[in-house]
């Protein structure tokens, strides 16, 4: 996606796009390296057979890449959001509870312990996809005919959406009994690769093919860094942030089924919770502006998964639950402080000076 | 622009409001199942002085029950009752738990009964000044904080309206309140780790996943283990937070078994985290429960849970009784009538299921 | 002479990344002078002041202020030194007063007596003749007030150091004069005054002395009788101005083939902006442009043939076929291209590249399905760099790093390569340098000559003579005159804007 051409130009270009991969690639570095030392057995990748009688890969990398695979689907959609509107969606734990409480009671038909799907998985999945969109919709809508800021928008589905997900089943927790809806959430047989994972991919290509073979960047951009000029160059700047809000959508319904198929059931006030910060984050720690404007998919990716890394470190050595959340919050600190002007020029100096020391 | 925030907001209340409702249509049946528990766990000896006591206020007031519901309903001078709760999405026990009082306090029992629900302390609070203001007779509270209720609830005696607590207790005196029911998580986690002892494992290799620290079931149910564990020699190898919730609770479990830690017990202080637990047990081809490597304990039965031990996939579950509408019910007959309560604390009665001995009756009984 | 000297600037060195901004700048200021800073867009004017003022820190160099060297990392430190800065884009909170924007960041302490404040901030008003009251949110004000509100700001702050940058670009003739009345009475009392501006009539007219430089060198200082104007441009320009020749002189006509139809036709238009209906027609290869005062509705006028304000009366044909125009992308589909007045709110899109910005137009017509391949784009970029000579480190380089002219190039590039059958640009000339100026009228000569038809309006009212060959004149929203042929001439202009009758359609 970037030009790596090795002339001075190119060189300069070069220099920012290193900007860019540089919070990331520093937080993964850090963490590998702690890990590393820490306990090399971290990033040991056994065979194991699972209680469906699969064999499949175990071990933390892997269970990196299959629950950061949800949160690297909603960092697409997040990633798009904040640079269409110059803000973010805090109703995406929410939305994920209605879609995945939406898709599960297509699968049961309303009753509550159902052992037979009352239609298709993909049906259902469908059926999710456009009610979460439509929720996607409503809350573009807000932002972008009504230009209320997309926090305080969107904090009307994240207070009234669990509710609404809740009503979907009438309050009750349908379980699904069927085998094959576990795959999406775990592993299809005689495959040892974790599903959310390959889901992942395919959202990730889908987006990269849409980001290449359309003009979605181009516009979405021109409308987070200059309304104003993007209508008189003909953009229709309120569809394109309601478009950014049902991309978000159908991101949502994709992570809310993984979601409903890992545990075959939901918990509507628990399920997702606060799922929305650690997209928000993945969409900060990628380097991106929260607000707005020019944007990288690859390297929100890749902040879902470091962030998943991270929660994984924190399990892995057992950090007390009360203090989890005041970890993450030392990342967000250092991460506002890294990404800030002023300290990037300071760290750049530091690096030209050591640069002229070594040619003294 | 403001207007129309307004207008949408209020669309979202009153979509919220409807989702409330919906949970009530079925609650007719659960209020019976209440009174079938008093007597099924008489020879619980933790809490047995009590649960006589309690039983003997429930048989007094049962008597004139019927009666004095028909008397407030045919004069046509309801007792206004304000409920507040916590919100019913929280979890299963708490949908049951309102579909019961929702269920109890209706019209055709006598009852004016206005609702309200938070997770949030200072939103109760304002909640429950809003009902002293309406005048309601009687104050029934599940408060979302232990303290901070002093002020308020004086205010309530000042006006006359009498408060029941119910499901948890508070820090205040006890002449501020009429009566308090409540479930004792201590034994309930009691119960569970007296199970657990009893089955007399070579070693306990325990992964223990808390609920949402500081809440009265997490502090009752991870004293009972850590205190035992520690007098036992149990170790427990992970004991974390997965917020009530399946997938943390998932996670936490899968970096355990990531790790190559060995472990033969699964302690989830409820139904949803053991269930994470076990999809991440699935996941790794560790079997479970009655013929499997680890032994599987949650609590609340709920129905799903009930269904999993009848299926021997997992081991034990206690209860948590969502079920206080008719004792509270007795209390404000008891009070009507001019008697006295005698007994301001009211511990429920609660089981322990072990999957060795549950049977499709019980999970239709006390499945929630 | 040298105790004279308030401000020295000594072999002042700034890069920034791909760009040496300043290589070696020396620049002396004396007591009780104007003094002129001159040079093209790029040449590093701004670059100086912002030193001076502390928005950047000098890489190399010294500043003294009456003799003592002063280190100036911040504006604070600047404000301190006695030195005042009003820019050309307005820095002031338009959400707050009139008052509190003259008072803000000035006062000690947290405790604030704001009556006194708006007292004072009325007298100050008062005594400048500024038409704002103390009170007053600073956005319900014209742009032209807010900036004289700037320069209230600074003359109140009791500085040794002036500078204006740019602070005419947006005045009219009245306001400008005010503006050098106050400049003069400033002057007497012994500040220093750097005045930076294009308007080399304005130089000659309060002007003591000028700096001159070019590409981020010094070209030398000069005492204003000295440097006759052909001189002072050429300096500017760095070779002989006989360019200017070509398109100075007689006025243009418009020889209209009989039957064809306007290009472009509008009846009793009229949109939200307040603009009165009027009437407008343009031929296939014709120039022509909007006159008259600022605020005389110009802009409003081309706004509403682009659709950029919401439309609320009037029909609209295109080469005789009536078409509904109500938002901009229409007018586009239409061939319409519409250069904003404002380029910095309007026009360009500040982070994204000069290539990005420049297919920006031509990549929505062509549709959201059907991006320009990486190589096609670069292409165009390349070619209109070259066509436009944009000085830009590369067609990568995010569009609000260049100067203003280069800015605005890219905007004329990305309505060129839109292909336009009609093209309208608003003040393309506003805030650009000389050389740019006569690039751009060339430019639109070119364009007409093939085929184009152009409306050009630019608040230089020499430059719309030698371009246009029809003057549509305006006065307060209104339509008041259409001048052509032998009335093209300053006077006559003058005189409709004065008293000719308004020719709005009713």
């Amino acid at each position: 996606m970037q030009n790596k051409s090795k002339s001075g130009i190119g060189a300069f270009f070069g220099r920012l796009v290193r900007q860019q991969y540089f919070i990331p690639l520093t937080a993964l570095v850090l963490l590998a390296l702690f890990n590393l030392i820490a306990d090399p057995a971290f990033f040991k990748i056994s065979i194991t057979t699972n209680s469906a009688g699969n064999r499949v890969l175990a071990g933390t990398p892997i269970t990196i890449l299959d629950y950061g695979s949800e949160l690297a689907i909603l960092a697409i959609g997040m990633t798009l959001v904040t640079a269409a509107s110059k803000g973010q969606d805090i109703s995406v734990g929410a939305a994920v509870a209605i879609a995945g409480s939406f898709i599960l009671r297509m699968l049961c038909g309303g009753d509550s312990s159902s052992s037979t799907l009352h239609m298709p998985i993909i049906c259902a999945f469908l059926l999710g996809c456009v009610v979460a969109m439509l929720f996607g919709a409503f809350n573009g809508i807000l932002v972008a005919f009504f230009k209320i800021q997309p926090m305080i928008a969107t904090l009307i589905l994240y207070t009234a959406g669990r509710s609404i997900a809740a009503w979907f089943n009438n309050n009750e927790l349908p379980i699904i009994k069927d085998a094959t809806f576990s795959y999406i959430g775990g592993f299809i047989p005689g495959v040892p690769i974790p599903t959310p994972f390959f889901i992942a991919v395919i959202c990730v290509v889908v987006i990269t093919l849409v980001l290449k073979f359309t003009n979605l960047r181009l516009y979405t951009e021109a409308v987070g860094i200059n309304e104003n000029s993007a209508r008189l160059n003909g953009l229709n700047p309120a569809a394109i942030k309601i478009l950014s809000f049902v991309i978000l959508g159908l991101c949502v319904a994709v992570v809310g089924l993984i979601k409903v198929s890992r545990v075959s059931s939901i918990n509507y006030s628990v399920i997702a919770k606060d799922i929305e910060m650690d997209a928000i984050l993945a969409v900060a720690l990628g380097g991106n502006s929260l607000s707005g404007g020019k944007f990288n998919m690859a390297t929100s990716i890749m902040g879902a998964y470091i962030i998943q890394f991270l929660t994984q470190t924190l399990y892995k050595y057992k950090v007390p639950s009360e203090a989890l959340p005041a970890y993450k919050a030392v990342v967000v600190i250092l991460l506002v402080v890294m990404s800030a002007p002023t300290v990037r020029e300071y760290l750049s100096n530091l690096v030209k000076k050591a640069k002229v020391k070594e040619a003294a | 622009m403001k207007k129309k925030l307004a207008l949408l907001l209020v669309a979202g209340m009153t979509m919220a409001s409807v989702v409330g409702c919906g949970g009530g249509s079925d609650a007719a049946v659960t209020s019976s199942d209440a009174a079938t528990t008093d007597d099924a766990a008489a020879t619980d000896d933790a809490a047995a002085a009590t649960d006589d006591a309690a039983a003997a206020t429930d048989d007094a007031a049962a008597a004139d029950d019927a009666a004095a519901a028909d008397d407030t309903a045919a004069s046509g001078a309801l007792i206004k009752v304000g409920i507040i709760n916590n919100d019913p999405n929280e979890s299963g026990y708490r949908t049951a738990n309102d579909a019961d009082l929702k269920a109890t306090f209706c019209e055709a029992n006598g009852y004016d009964a206005s609702f309200a629900y938070s997770l949030k302390n200072e939103e109760q609070i304002n909640a429950a000044q809003q009902f002293i203001q309406d005048g309601v007779d009687y104050l029934l509270l599940s408060a979302a904080d232990t303290s901070g209720w002093d002020s308020v609830l004086q205010d309530a005696q000042a006006n006359g309206v009498r408060v029941i607590l119910f499901d948890r207790t508070i820090d205040a005196d006890p002449s501020l309140y009429e009566a308090s029911i409540v479930s004792d998580m201590r034994a309930e986690g009691d119960k569970a780790v007296d199970w657990l002892k009893s089955q007399n494992l070579d070693e306990y290799n325990i992964i223990h996943i808390q609920g949402v620290m500081g809440s009265a079931a997490q502090i009752g149910r991870s004293d009972a283990l850590t205190e035992t564990a520690a007098s036992e020699g149990w170790n427990i190898i992970v004991s974390q937070t997965a917020n009530w919730n399946a997938e943390e609770a998932q996670q936490i479990v899968q970096s355990v078994i990531d790790s190559g830690e060995s472990f033969n017990v699964i302690y989830a202080e409820n139904d949803n985290m053991a269930q994470g637990a076990v999809a991440a047990l699935d996941a790794a081809g560790i079997t479970h429960g009655v013929d499997g490597d680890v032994k599987i304990l949650g609590f609340d039965t709920n129905k799903f849970a009930l269904e999993e031990l009848l299926a021997g996939n997992w081991n034990y579950d206690g209860q948590c009784n969502p079920f206080q509408s008719s004792y509270i019910d007795n209390i404000i007959k008891t009070l009507e009538s001019g008697g006295t309560v005698e007994e301001k604390t009211i511990i429920m009665d609660e089981m322990g299921f072990d999957a060795e001995t549950i049977t499709q009756e019980d999970v239709d009984t006390y499945g929630i | 002479m040298s105790d004279n000297v308030l401000l020295k600037m000594r072999n002042i060195h700034k890069r920034f990344p791909g760009v040496y901004a300043l290589q070696g700048v020396d620049f002396t200021l004396r007591k009780g002078e104007i003094h002129a800073l001159m040079g093209e867009n790029g040449a590093g004017k701004s670059t100086l002041i912002k030193v001076l003022t502390g928005v950047y820190t000098k890489d190399e160099g010294e500043i003294s202020i009456d003799g003592q060297v002063v280190a100036i990392h911040s504006p604070q430190q600047a404000q301190n030194a006695g030195i005042s800065t009003v820019y050309q884009e307005i820095t002031l909170c338009p959400n707050l007063s009139v008052a509190e924007n003259m008072y803000i960041g000035r006062t000690a302490g947290i405790r604030q007596n704001w009556k006194k404040v708006n007292a004072d901030a009325e007298k100050i008003l008062q005594s400048l003749d500024i038409p704002a009251k103390a009170t007053q949110q600073l956005s319900s004000c014209s742009i032209a007030v807010q900036q004289m509100v700037a320069i209230a700001r600074a003359v109140d702050m009791d500085c040794k150091v002036l500078i204006l940058d740019e602070p005419t670009s947006s005045l009219d003739e009245q306001e400008v004069a005010k503006l050098f009345k106050l400049m003069r009475d400033l002057k007497a009392r012994g500040v220093g005054i750097i005045f930076v501006t294009h308007f080399l009539d304005q130089v000659y007219e309060v002007c003591d002395r000028i700096t001159v430089m070019r590409d981020g060198q010094l070209v030398g200082e000069y005492v204003i009788e000295d440097l006759p104007r052909v001189q002072l441009v050429s300096k500017m320009l760095g070779k002989e101005l006989d360019d200017m020749g070509d398109i100075s002189g007689e006025y243009r006509t418009y020889e209209h083939k009989e039957g064809e139809a306007p290009v472009f036709e509008a009846e009793g238009l009229a949109s939200d902006s307040g603009i009165k209906p009027f009437d407008f027609h343009i031929n296939k290869g014709e120039v022509n442009g909007f006159t008259g005062l600022l605020g005389s509705g110009r802009s409003e006028c081309v706004r509403a043939i682009f659709g950029a304000d919401r439309v609320t009366h009037g029909t609209v044909k295109m080469n005789g076929k009536p078409v509904k125009i109500t938002k901009p992308i229409d007018a586009m589909r239409h061939g319409i291209a519409y250069l904003p007045e404002d380029r910095k709110v309007d026009g360009i899109v500040g982070d994204l590249s000069v290539r990005d910005n420049l297919i920006l137009a031509a990549q929505v017509l062509k549709g959201f399905m059907k991006p320009f391949s990486k190589a096609e784009a670069n292409k165009f970029a390349d070619e209109y760099i070259k066509l436009l000579s944009i000085k830009t480190a590369s067609a990568d380089t995010p569009i609000k790093s260049l100067s203003g002219g280069n800015q605005q190039k890219v905007i004329v590039a990305r309505w060129l390569l839109a292909h336009p059958e009609y093209l309208i640009l608003d003040e393309p000339t506003r805030g650009i340098d000389v050389g740019t100026k006569t690039d751009i009228q060339k430019l639109v000569l070119k364009l007409a000559s093939e085929g184009m038809s152009v409306t050009f309006i630019s608040s230089e009212l020499d430059e719309m003579l030698r371009t246009c060959s029809r003057l549509v004149v305006m006065r307060d929203l209104h339509v008041v005159g259409e001048l052509t042929g032998a009335d093209m001439n300053q006077s006559k202009v003058m005189s409709t804007i004065a008293g000719g009758e308004k020719k709005n359609a009713e």
